[in-house]
């Protein structure tokens, strides 16, 4: 079951690696505020799918699936890429004071609202927070993968119990450390707006990036053979859960703007109308289109979720308006127009580089299959 | 007993396994018509069965954009044509009010007439007999068993043959199934008299007992002697007095304490004449002026009483109070409007109270003078 994947995998990976090391660092050398806010972009959009791998993983214990247990090591090479999250939280560091208002202390201190919220929004903190949570996620990595990994040779039993009661402990602290994430660094952009839904509208795009992120490995690998056992009854199953979170994104995001636009107050409302104008409302619709219409509507019957090519397309498309979603969230406070520039790409370019070295990585190392798990056979002649 | 026909050949298996591969043999074998039966859904069954998919879901999405599309139009016709109301100052048509309710009726027409659909188009409702109900077969597949029924309609047919095929597959408890052809063209077995009958007789008496559970057993007083007392209640009728009424009117001419009668009822020109403002433009009574007028004149009149509230042109556009005729009116006036209401305008006078009234005089003065600024003023 270990197979190796073609060399040109992580050699294409390193080149798209260095391009976008060196667009960042030029960026960075040029104009280091605009790079800094690009750098919010790609640090939110690799947590997204570096522990929302995790999540899924964990899903699958929690839940007891059978279907997902052929394609798990896929989440769980992906997984990997939360260990590498300090490497663009760093610079972001070196440049809070461009990015954060509620570091400037001769605003604070002018400012009573911001004063009020100082004891939570202060470097010192700040930092302290990241710290925990990056020591957090690494360790449940480590824990999910080494039970996974040692089962193939053991091949014992207890070890899926472990992991399942491990996704237990795992599950609340994903959901507060993930809304934290959120809260910290995309929403304390604008210190003074707040929206208790934050954390699950960002927590919705994790689950769609990482499923998508998946996906689209899975479909790649089983197109040259790596999966030869999976049906379409795997790829239906998904298909499904893409859709639906796709749903859930456009629900958890409408639900948002409904609350704020029905109660109209202009502490809240400020955050959709900078996002309304100047040309940001064309990036506003295109946002509902390609994150919600387009998807929707293409993954909306049964045979287009079973259809492999169509849900390769879908999972890239998908990937994409996440990174639209997070560019929506986070440049606004930048810039009052539209800023696109190739600035922009550094950081794409570079997570992509990053996912496919980490992911031949992971994969020279590893079995691509867990050989071990007993639930292996049933998920292999999983039907709908 | 009538003439007995058969229906099809039923064979029992134990687990899903082995009803996944009996149907998998059966389609292989060239049988069409045949179908399986499970005490829960078995995975893979239908690609098993070799069924094609089904088409109803053609139908849920047809009604689900009848169901959006009239929630939208219904809200749209509501909110923005027949009871047009200014909720919270948002504009009539607010689309994203309708969303959540559009959403709603959507997903409950889809699911409704989705169910409907299925019992009409495939269980061919109101029929509601099948050979297969009520027989063995169908209490064991309902319980622990998994069945397989071959029908006799089928092309490949032959009752032999299937019985040798359904135990080569490793069927048991193989069996025929035969149906009364009066049982089927009975058909409609909904409007059977006695079954109606029963119905009928189950709603009367379920409507009677409700009625008399609500209506009467939940009013019934254990006593009343505190309740009804020989007294005078408050708006209540009374057999004391020759008219009936309980609560007796005050004396005609009657004068509540500190509080004289409007003298001018019905003669604005009077009221104009001779009643004098007693209040002075001073900074607190502008200031109380001008809070009143903002509460209950500018809806109409506008914030500077220029007539250009949102109401104009939708109702009898509310008038200007900077026209002559209003700038040269006397204090008393504009006062007896206020307090009695002029052609649309209702009267006021149970809502602001004589001072506030003179208060919003003095500040519609003001309003007059500043928006009819002469020249002189600027130096």
């Amino acid at each position: 079951m270990k197979k190796e994947l073609p060399g040109q995998v992580a050699r294409y990976g390193w080149i798209l690696l260095i391009v976008g090391v060196v667009i960042a660092a030029a960026g960075y050398l040029i104009d280091p505020r605009r790079m800094a806010f690009d750098n919010i972009i790609g640090f939110l959009f690799l947590t997204s799918i570096g522990i929302g791998s995790i999540f899924l993983v964990a899903l699958e214990y929690i839940a007891g699936a059978v279907w997902s247990v052929p394609m798990r090591r896929v989440n769980e090479f992906l997984g990997a890429l939360t260990l590498l999250i300090p490497l663009l939280a760093i610079p972001i560091f070196l440049n809070l004071h461009d990015l954060y208002h509620w570091t400037h202390a001769e605003a604070v201190a002018a400012d009573k609202i911001l004063q009020g919220k100082s004891s939570y929004l202060n470097v010192n903190f700040f930092v302290l927070r990241f710290i925990i949570i990056f020591v957090l996620w690494s360790l449940f990595y480590f824990l999910f993968t080494r039970n996974s990994s040692r089962q193939d040779i053991t091949k014992d039993q207890s070890l899926t119990t472990r992991n399942i009661k491990l996704s237990a402990v795992f599950m609340p602290v994903f959901a507060i450390t993930l809304t934290l994430t959120a809260v910290d660094w995309a929403m304390s952009l604008e210190p003074h707006w707040y929206s208790t839904m934050y954390g699950v509208y960002y927590f919705s795009g994790t689950i769609l990036a990482a499923l998508a992120a998946a996906t689209y490995i899975i479909v790649k690998m089983y197109e040259s053979g790596y999966f030869p056992q999976l049906q379409r009854d795997h790829f239906y199953s998904l298909g499904a859960l893409l859709f639906a979170f796709i749903n859930f994104w456009a629900y958890i995001a409408f639900s948002q703007f409904l609350l704020i636009w029905y109660a109209d107050l202009p502490e809240e409302t400020f955050w959709f109308i900078s996002r309304w104008k100047n040309g940001w409302e064309y990036v506003s619709i295109l946002l509902i289109i390609v994150h919600f219409a387009v998807p929707y509507f293409a993954l909306l019957t049964q045979d287009s979720k079973m259809d492999t090519k169509r849900l390769k397309l879908m999972a890239i498309w998908i990937l994409f308006a996440h990174m639209l979603d997070l560019y929506w969230l986070v440049m606004p406070t930048y810039s009052k127009t539209v800023p696109f520039s190739w600035n922009e790409f550094g950081f794409p370019i570079l997570l992509v580089g990053l996912i496919m070295v980490v992911f031949s990585f992971k994969v020279k190392r590893n079995n691509i299959v867990p050989i071990g798990d007993p639930k292996l056979e049933r998920g292999l002649s999983f039907r709908l | 007993m009538n003439e007995q026909h058969l229906f099809s050949i039923t064979a029992l298996f134990e687990t899903p396994d082995e009803i996944i591969h009996a149907a998998q043999e059966t389609q292989k074998a060239g049988y069409t018509h045949f179908d399986v039966n499970t005490p829960y859904p078995v995975h893979g069954m239908d690609r098993s069965m070799g069924l094609k998919p089904t088409r109803l879901g053609v139908f849920s999405l047809v009604f689900g954009i009848i169901g959006a599309v009239s929630a939208v139009a219904l809200m749209t016709w509501v909110t923005s044509s027949d009871y047009p109301l200014v909720i919270g100052g948002k504009p009539f048509w607010s689309w994203p009010a309708f969303v959540p309710i559009a959403f709603e009726v959507t997903v409950l027409l889809v699911a409704v007439l989705s169910v409907v659909t299925m019992i009409v188009l495939y269980f061919k409702f109101p029929n509601i007999s099948h050979p297969l109900h009520d027989t063995p077969y169908m209490k064991r597949v309902s319980s622990d068993r998994f069945g397989i029924s071959i029908e006799a309609d089928d092309p490949a047919f032959n009752e032999a043959a299937v019985r040798e095929f359904l135990k080569k597959i490793g069927g048991k408890d193989i069996a025929a199934v035969h149906y009364d052809l009066e049982d089927l063209n009975h058909g409609q077995r909904m409007f059977d008299p006695k079954f109606i009958g029963v119905l009928a007789l189950t709603a009367l008496l379920v409507s009677g007992a409700t009625y008399i559970v609500f209506n009467q057993l939940l009013f019934m007083e254990p006593f009343s002697w505190m309740m009804t007392q020989s007294k005078l209640k408050a708006q209540r009728p009374s057999e004391l007095f020759k008219d009936g009424i309980g609560m007796r009117p005050p004396v005609e001419g009657t004068v509540a304490r500190g509080f004289l009668p409007y003298p001018f009822k019905g003669k604005p020109d009077e009221a104009g004449k001779n009643l004098v403002n007693p209040l002075l433009s001073t900074r607190d009574v502008l200031d109380r002026g001008k809070s009143k007028f903002l509460t209950y004149c500018s809806p109409c009149h506008g914030n500077f009483a220029r007539g250009d509230s949102r109401l104009r042109g939708q109702f009898p556009n509310p008038p200007t109070l900077h026209s002559d005729k209003v700038r040269n009116w006397p204090d008393g006036n504009i006062y007896h409007v206020i307090t009695e209401g002029q052609n649309v305008m209702p009267s006021y006078a149970s809502q602001i109270s004589r001072d506030d009234r003179w208060a919003i005089v003095r500040y519609i003065r003001v309003l007059q003078r500043a928006q009819n600024a002469k020249e002189s003023d600027l130096k």
